[in-house]
């Protein structure tokens, strides 16, 4: 009998884990895709929100300002590229300012930092913007995360302390027991005294299949344009663009924003349209051109021509507007953590926690773990270091001098890491997240042969096993001279 | 800080024979910095032939061509490192690389940028629809197949009619996969015409003019792709949709020099990603020399070589100081019918006779004038029956012709229009 298992290894059930793993639980993590943040997590826009949007008293405001504040503690602890870049949000006509200073009053009554900046303010701060803008909200305390390694960190940290995770598995049953449940999926059987609903887009799925729920998850597709690291190559120049810029927030979410990344990408979107299919991810050239202008809206010399990728997530968007969190009617000890759409990433250590102290730990008397590591080891990145710190470890481990990726300087080593962390990196994609080789100008073209290697090597399966993501993502279909 | 006289950052057709040709003008402290395992580059993967035709008069592989130029290399001693990154060049010429040895920084005299180029990514193109595995660029399924001995797919489709795509097109075709056609969104094919006839037509894979992939098709694998006809503006025209079951669309839909390096340093780029070069082959950076695809993309490898030995003979000559110092220059400009011209300056007063001029055209066009001007005044007039963007035009010159100030526009009127 588990005493947890949590459905979905997306960053919500990841920090879920990660907060039930500083108790003695016995807990489990099922996920069908092949790798940790590979839905929602993995396609977002990357920021840690402040906390000025939400409407006050809402569980968006209250986990966004509360994850906001954990979010550099946890970074740290985790060995996660984290940001406090601030965010700007832009007023460009004139009708627009009786609406930043309303959310300057949201923000104050959230308890976020905010402040009112003239034209001549944002301008001195934001050289490329719209030169027609307004004014503009600053909020110091926003930021951008890496969410790929937020995600696979906080879950690589709870299973290092004890949790157990089960990838390429698909909860397709859930059958109510007296104080219990049996939780059936593609490949095996459970029963646990408590269920974790952290199932992202297809939660109101979940839920529905203990009771039935009056909440629907709506998702919304949103598609964004990736660019090169322009201005981090010209290393004398200031940043194209420091803050996150977000236009005013309408109904259909916080607008299309212009935002760097961890990595010193830049990434414009998202837009936002309502898809039938969850699974439906691919993006189209009339939406992509709506982003375009939405992006130079903000950014009128936003280099396009330094994009590099296209790409689009879906939005995990509740009916109810808020995020549900919650045990559900029927049973208590089957919580729902669902609708975390926007600013989920910024709240998911404050859900995490949340879920964690007031929802599972009373219900099974758990005791505290008192080996509980609240950091994972080290991730060595050679790039980052000075030449000498370099010599110092390539003379440790060669390997960390044989570059893989030529593009983002990945190196042998740092993928023999990745490969044999506690937390399965199984794929080329999951490679990529935790690496980021193959996240450069060239898109992996010149070392996804030698990354399929190193997979199909460590893994102990034939390169034409080796998948791109999904399963029946094969990268390569046969080899030469073999059956046609 | 250890010193070079030359540093050349990039050990393929470019890399080695930029090493020969400051070799043989006297500069003897050389090393090479190649980033793979061999010598030679991209020719180690390109197994076919056709390569050779100008530079030894006879047709070689791609493998044999690099060998012939590694022995070379190898003949007058010069120094080359191999499994080498350069990570990072400075204007003042000091260039880091790391191999599994440590890291290192090299204080250069001078430095020849020879690293190539990279195929544009599907994400770069925007390409529509779904993004499963088994879209892959031309040369990455060359990689895979010829270097690796692994077949990226079975039906294939191909976007862009570049010349790797063309190539691929047969060699898949060769191990038993079905091609089951070429689409190219201009109204002209983007390949040579040997590729053309020797790749497609041979094998009776169609090609699609003004067509475009409008949608892909499949969330693990790929299952399918639609193409449209496009318009004279490129939009995809609606009802001309066919859709063909593919596992593999390969992308051969241009290049794009591998120039981060030089943006790193601070030199001045060029639209195309290369550097702006002066006739001597020299960037915005006095000592720091371009040549081959990381300076432009050329379809023929003996060009290349070509423009890397003078690349290495003018660095040679900075090297031993024989450089004249504080001439002027001239700009020029691709006017009117021209997409690009190489190099971007013109310098005035050296002891060279004749600057070498490369451009391509925007269109395939028939009957016409090149026109090289200088202030409206037409220093030089080429006829052309034809000519077409895929090959590049190489001419010479005369640069006593020149006068200071003026930019020189070469442009391409009409036979009747002149």
């Amino acid at each position: 009998m588990q005493d947890v298992i949590i459905i979905g290894a997306g960053v919500i059930g990841s920090f879920v884990a990660r907060s039930l793993s500083t108790y003695k639980l016995n807990t489990l993590v099922l996920e069908k895709e092949t790798d940790v943040c590979d839905v929602t997590s993995m396609a977002n826009s990357a920021i840690v929100h402040s906390g000025y949007d939400p409407k006050p008293g809402t569980k968006k405001a209250f986990f966004n300002v509360r994850g906001n504040k954990m979010m550099e503690e946890v970074c740290k602890d985790l060995d996660v590229e984290f940001e406090k870049c601030g965010t700007l949000t832009v007023a460009i006509h004139d009708e627009q300012l009786p609406l930043l200073d309303e959310l300057l009053v949201r923000a104050k009554e959230n308890g976020v930092e905010a402040v009112l900046l003239t034209k001549e303010e944002v301008i001195k701060r934001e050289p490329n913007i719209n030169p027609n803008v307004k004014a503009a909200l600053l909020c110091p305390t926003g930021g951008i995360v890496n969410p790929f390694t937020l995600t696979a960190h906080a879950m690589e940290n709870a299973i290092d302390n004890g949790v157990k995770i089960h990838l390429s598995e698909e909860v397709i049953s859930i059958t109510p027991k007296d104080d219990y449940f049996i939780v059936k999926t593609n490949k095996s059987e459970y029963e646990t005294k408590v269920v974790v609903n952290a199932a992202g887009l297809a939660s109101d799925k979940i839920a529905r299949m203990v009771e039935n729920v009056d909440w629907n998850i709506n998702p919304r597709k949103g598609q964004y344009f990736v660019f090169s690291p322009f201005d981090k190559w010209k290393k004398n120049e200031e940043k194209f663009v420091r803050s996150v810029l977000f236009p005013l927030p309408s109904e259909k979410g916080k607008g299309i924003l212009v935002s760097r990344t961890t990595s010193s990408n830049y990434i414009a979107g998202p837009s936002s349209e309502p898809v039938n299919d969850m699974t439906d991810l691919s993006t189209d050239a009339s939406t992509l051109r709506k982003v375009k202008e939405g992006a130079l809206s903000l950014v009128p010399n936003m280099p396009f021509g330094n994009s590099i990728r296209v790409f689009s997530g879906n939005r995990a968007t509740p009916s109810t507007h808020d995020f549900i969190i919650e045990p559900s009617k029927t049973y208590p000890n089957f919580i729902n953590v669902a609708g975390i759409e926007s600013p989920g990433l910024a709240s998911s250590p404050a859900i995490g926690e949340y879920v964690t102290n007031e929802l599972v730990v009373p219900l099974l008397n758990a005791k505290k773990n008192e080996g509980y590591k609240k950091t994972i080891k080290k991730y060595i990145k050679p790039q980052t270091l000075s030449v000498e710190e370099q010599n110092e470890i390539i003379k440790k481990n060669p390997d960390y001098g044989q570059i893989v990726c030529n593009c983002e300087l990945v190196s042998l080593g740092e993928i023999k890491d990745a490969l044999n962390r506690s937390l399965p990196c199984l794929t080329n994609k999951a490679l990529k997240k935790r690496t980021r080789a193959g996240f450069g100008p060239c898109q992996g073209g010149f070392c996804q042969p030698e990354v399929l290697r190193l997979l199909s090597e460590r893994l102990g399966i034939a390169p034409t096993d080796v998948l791109y993501d999904k399963e029946g993502s094969q990268i390569i279909l046969n080899k030469v001279k073999e059956d046609k | 800080m250890l010193t070079k006289d030359l540093v050349i950052i990039g050990g393929g057709s470019a890399g080695l024979a930029a090493a020969i040709g400051a070799y043989d003008n006297g500069v003897r402290d050389i090393l090479v910095i190649e980033k793979g395992p061999f010598l030679g580059g991209i020719l180690n993967q390109c197994i076919h032939n056709g390569f050779g035709l100008t530079e030894f008069k006879e047709e070689l592989t791609g493998p044999e061509f690099a060998s012939r130029f590694i022995k070379q290399a190898e003949e007058r001693g010069i120094e080359c490192l191999l499994n080498s990154v350069v990570t990072n060049v400075t204007c003042d010429k000091v260039v880091t690389f790391v191999n599994k040895g440590g890291t290192t920084k090299i204080k250069a005299k001078a430095i020849v940028m020879a690293a190539g180029c990279y195929e544009r990514s599907p994400g770069a193109i925007s390409l529509p629809g779904d993004r499963p595995s088994g879209v892959i660029n031309a040369g990455q399924a060359q990689l895979y197949l010829n270097e690796h001995g692994l077949m990226c797919g079975k039906r294939v489709f191909i976007l862009g009619s570049g010349d790797i795509g063309l190539i691929m097109a047969r060699r898949l075709t060769l191990e038993g996969a079905k091609v089951l056609g070429v689409a190219e969104l201009c109204a002209w094919s983007n390949g040579l015409n040997r590729n053309m006839v020797q790749c497609l037509d041979d094998y009776n894979i169609p090609l699609y003019l003004s067509h475009t992939v409008t949608n892909v098709i499949g969330k693990s694998r790929l299952e399918k792709i639609v193409i449209s006809k496009v318009d004279e503006n490129n939009v995809p025209i609606e009802g001309t949709e066919k859709e063909f079951e593919v596992d593999t669309l390969i992308l051969s839909v241009g290049l794009i020099p591998n120039n981060i390096l030089m943006v790193k340093a601070g030199a001045e780029i060029a639209r195309n990603n290369g550097c702006l070069v002066n006739d001597k082959l020299e960037t915005s950076i006095p000592g720091i020399y371009s040549c081959g695809n990381v300076l432009h993309v050329h379809d023929l490898v003996d060009n290349v070589v070509e423009e890397a030995r003078e690349a290495g003979k003018n660095a040679a000559k900075y090297i031993l100081g024989n450089n004249e110092i504080n001439l002027s220059s001239i700009n020029t400009k691709a006017g009117e019918g021209i997409g690009y011209v190489v190099p971007a300056r013109i310098v005035i007063g050296d002891d060279e006779k004749d600057a070498t001029l490369k451009f391509r055209v925007r269109k395939p066009s028939k009957d016409v004038y090149i026109l090289f001007e200088q202030n409206g005044k037409v220093l030089k007039k080429m006829f052309k029956p034809a000519i077409i963007p895929s090959e590049m035009e190489i001419t010479k010159l005369s640069k006593e012709l020149l006068v200071k100030g003026d930019e020189l526009v070469i442009r391409m009127v009409k036979k009747e229009a002149k």
